[in-house]
């Protein structure tokens, strides 16, 4: 294709683009001459453009668009939503000619005269054909809402430059090079005293920190790329379901990386769809419910946290739950007996699940399913989360959290056998870290299968250096080294959790993740390597690769380890692990050991009052403590007290008890109630409270302001 | 087809090997490699090339010659190759030699084993046999190319370039 052709497409597609925005704006304000005087413009030049390059029948289109538009904006005639389908229906019309001159090189033999025929009609003040005539003849992709089969895509605004991407790539390696020589170079300045020479490299130093930054950002694009066909697609979907819905944009100036905004445009275009169609109650039906007539639907993104944050609400019907409930047992989702058990955080996350979506509820169920799992599966292919929130009857937000680019990632730069290796945080849990005497009776084993008992919980242990490189070499094994401490990094790969022993822990890091070659990609363990800030290379772990080398996750769910199923059965059913301590006059007491984050003991001296409650400086925060069972500790005579860390959502509390008793793992039956806060049970043949830690905690009030 | 009549030699394990000078793309002295625990075993490591990270392949393992003695560090030839740049780990490089097709013979029948694969045939200079290596078939995986398959069929290097 010429090159002239090309640019013709490129830049007549960035035009269509914005014409359906700006005709949809023009439709809420028919008087804005600006608005219409642009509009036409656009249309003339493509109209123009096309005779002369020889596309005759683009020509023709675009010229009856202009016929009607100069008759607008001549004032002889005034928009209406007539005009504007018919004006939109012509831009659809125009991209599937431009798509066939990327792939075909003309203008394509489809019949467009009905088209031009209604367009001169309407110029002529006269209403438009028949509907049944449109509908017969215009093309039906084309009346698909956003989704033109142009494939030479690119959205750029004025006084920009187009760049290909594989240069930016480029520019991004020679950057990173860029910033290795200027690091060698700062540390070889230390040792120099010519003032000009130093003050040279401090601007090199500074310089380079700008232009990393600067080709870093010329990556970035803004998200308003994805969210500008959304107008259109909203007004043509809301007029299709006979509802109203006004669309609000916020934040369309938030940058992404570009490969990431390809990755959400679809995702976000179902949610949208979805909340349209499903979401927005019709017009009757919210008038009904004492709602405004027309629908909100809010489009919002920013950046938080080094991510960027996309919100989409509606202030429709909701989720159903009953209904979801309903579909799952329907769908053999979930036993009834499971559905009765589980909370409304759970069913909503059913709308996630595979399977839940049926060809059925394309067309009724209130609130969403169409293919969401979809949507969750492809943002977590980009390292995102998706979470949805519904009130019934109020409506329904989703919010995505995407990073902002995939080429970097945060990862743990970890050693083994003296290499280092890197693993993404993404899987990254927390970090447990033995000292040596504790090894010996911390690890303990399943048969050959090492483990340890996190919280409770048996966490299959998994040792690096074993798996690369095979049992025969000696590496920081707890038999091997009595000398050295034991740094397991706890992993999550499929929902299963694993500890990978390591042999240190170096630093938290920013990579640039990059393939591997040639007879290196067979290996599962290994998801790329990258440049450390040295210049040397590591390779970057694949966790689930990982997983799987080491038996932790398989497909065969049945063939897991011991320990793994061990972990699963605590988790499930009254089987769970309870922390057994003595607290005040009621004695012995129990709570589920999952509610723990940890033990602590801090000195008498360290509690400190904040208004009328006790408190204690814990990790730079201030944490209330909570005497349990009005513990009595204080007055025997003991220096210290025993805290039970209790982290629940935000909150953090200390759990005041005379004394820690044991970690029991057992089936418990409730056998009645003993007080506030409590019930009680038989636990190791004792009856034991079993407090209630999150009523306890509210009780306190320690949180109530 | 253009004959290529320019080869950068090296040396490996005392015998002087030759490959296209088109092919190479640049030669780099003795660089850190990291190893790759559970790769196969000719691949040496991987090289930061520039930002580039590259495979890099220890040609003596690959040809089945004895195991570099240790303490003498490899030197890295960069191939250009259809699936981008590989490195060769080899003991030394050697000179370009400019070669004339009349001095170039097909490998023996004779030749055994994984020689037999990768060897195209020999110039023969002044003093010593320069051997030619077929480019593209170090580079794909040893054990398929090693069985049953016939050596460079035809008795040109220009086969391979």
């Amino acid at each position: 294709m010429d090159d002239i052709i090309k640019e013709f497409v490129q830049e007549s597609t960035e035009n269509l683009d914005r014409l359906d925005r700006e005709l949809v704006l023009l439709e809420k304000d028919v008087t804005n001459k600006e608005l219409l005087a642009s509009v036409f413009r656009t249309i003339h030049t493509i109209k123009g453009t096309a005779g002369f390059l020889g596309f005759p029948r683009l020509e023709g289109l675009a010229h009856a668009g202009e016929n009607l538009l100069s008759r607008l904006r001549d004032g002889e005639l005034v928009l209406n939503a007539d005009i504007t389908s018919a004006l939109l229906t012509m831009l659809d019309a125009v991209r599937q000619m431009l798509a066939t001159v990327v792939s075909a090189g003309n203008d394509g033999a489809e019949d467009y005269s009905v088209q031009i025929a209604n367009l001169n009609q309407l110029a002529k003040g006269q209403p438009e054909l028949p509907a049944a005539v449109l509908d017969a003849e215009v093309p039906k992709k084309a009346a698909a809402p956003g989704a033109p089969p142009v494939p030479a895509r690119a959205d750029v605004v004025d006084n920009s430059v187009r760049l290909d991407v594989g240069l930016l790539d480029q520019l991004i390696n020679q950057m990173g090079e860029l910033v290795l020589a200027r690091n060698q170079i700062l540390q070889w300045v230390t040792t120099q005293r010519d003032p000009v020479f130093v003050n040279a490299c401090q601007r090199l130093n500074l310089i380079t920190t700008e232009l990393r930054e600067g080709v870093m950002k010329a990556r970035m694009q803004p998200i308003s790329h994805v969210f500008g066909k959304f107008p259109r697609v909203v007004r043509d979907l809301s007029h299709s379901c006979h509802k109203r819905v006004e669309l609000t944009i916020e934040g369309g100036e938030t940058e992404l990386d570009r490969t990431l905004l390809d990755a959400i445009r679809d995702p976000l275009t179902h949610i949208v769809r979805n909340s349209v169609d499903h979401g927005i109650e019709s017009a009757e039906r919210r008038k009904e419910a004492g709602k405004p007539e027309v629908g909100t639907l809010a489009l919002r993104a920013f950046h938080e946290g080094g991510q960027v944050n996309v919100e989409i609400s509606d202030d429709g019907a909701g989720v159903n739950l009953e209904r979801v409930k309903a579909k799952a047992l329907k769908n053999g989702l979930v036993s009834p007996d499971q559905a009765a058990r589980m909370s409304d955080r759970e069913l909503l996350d059913l709308i996630f699940a595979p399977g839940f979506s049926t060809a059925e509820q394309v067309t009724n169920v209130s609130g969403r399913g169409v293919g969401m799992d979809v949507v969750k599966t492809n943002i977590e292919k980009i390292g995102g989360t998706v979470d949805l929130q519904s009130t019934l009857g109020k409506g329904t937000t989703i919010k995505i959290k995407i990073p902002l680019t995939l080429a970097i990632i945060p990862a743990l730069i970890v050693t083994s056998g003296g290499d280092r290796f890197a693993i993404p945080q993404v899987s990254l849990l927390e970090l447990v870290r033995l000292e040596s005497d504790q090894t010996e009776q911390k690890v303990e084993h399943i048969h050959d299968a090492p483990v340890y008992r996190l919280r409770g919980n048996l966490l299959p242990l998994v040792y690096l250096e074993r798996e690369l490189r095979g049992a025969g070499i000696p590496s920081s094994q707890p038999d091997g080294a009595a000398d050295a401490v034991t740094t397991i990094v706890v992993l999550q790969a499929e929902g299963r959790q694993f500890g990978l022993v390591v042999d240190s822990v170096r630093e938290a890091e920013e990579i640039v993740v990059k393939p591997l070659g040639q007879f290196l990609k067979g290996i599962p363990v290994f998801a790329g390597a990258t440049i450390m800030g040295d210049g040397e290379v590591a390779l970057i772990l694949d966790v689930l690769g990982l997983a799987e080398k080491a038996h932790v996750v398989s497909g065969d769910a049945d063939a897991s380890s011991t320990a793994s199923a061990d972990t699963r059965l605590t988790k499930t059913g009254n089987h769970s692990s309870l922390l057994l301590f003595r607290a005040g006059p009621s004695g012995r007491m129990a709570v589920p050991l999952s509610l723990i984050s940890r033990l602590e003991q801090f000195p008498l001296s360290s509690i400190e009052r904040a208004g009328n409650r006790e408190v204690i400086q814990y990790r730079k925060c201030i944490m209330p403590l909570i005497r349990v069972g009005d513990s009595m500790q204080s007055q025997d005579g003991h220096e210290t007290i025993e805290v039970l860390v209790c982290s629940q959502q935000d909150h953090t509390v200390g759990l005041v008890v005379d004394q820690i008793l044991d970690i029991v793992d057992e089936n418990i039956e409730v056998t009645g109630g003993s007080g506030a806060h409590c019930t009680s049970a038989v636990i190791s043949g004792q009856v034991t409270d079993l407090l209630d830690v999150p009523s306890l905690i509210q009780g306190s009030g320690a949180f109530m302001g | 087809m253009a004959q290529p009549t320019q080869y950068c030699t090296f040396t490996l394990d005392g015998l002087l090997f030759g490959v296209e000078v088109e092919r190479v793309q640049e030669v780099l002295a003795s660089q850190r490699m990291t190893k790759v625990p559970l790769a196969p075993a000719i691949v040496g490591g991987l090289v930061n090339q520039r930002g580039q990270i590259v495979t890099a392949i220890d040609l003596r393992k690959r040809l089945e010659l004895q195991e570099r003695p240790p303490g003498k560090d490899p030197m890295i030839i960069m191939i250009r190759t259809d699936n981008g740049v590989t490195g060769w780990l080899v003991d030394a490089i050697g000179d370009v030699v400019e070669t004339a097709t009349a001095e170039f013979e097909p490998a023996p029948s004779t030749l055994k084993g994984v020689g037999r694969d990768l060897i195209t045939g020999a110039f023969k200079l002044e003093k010593q046999l320069l051997l030619v290596l077929d480019t593209q078939r170090v580079m794909t995986q040893g054990e398929d190319a090693r069985k049953g398959r016939p050596a460079a069929v035809a008795g040109s290097p220009a086969q391979t370039a």
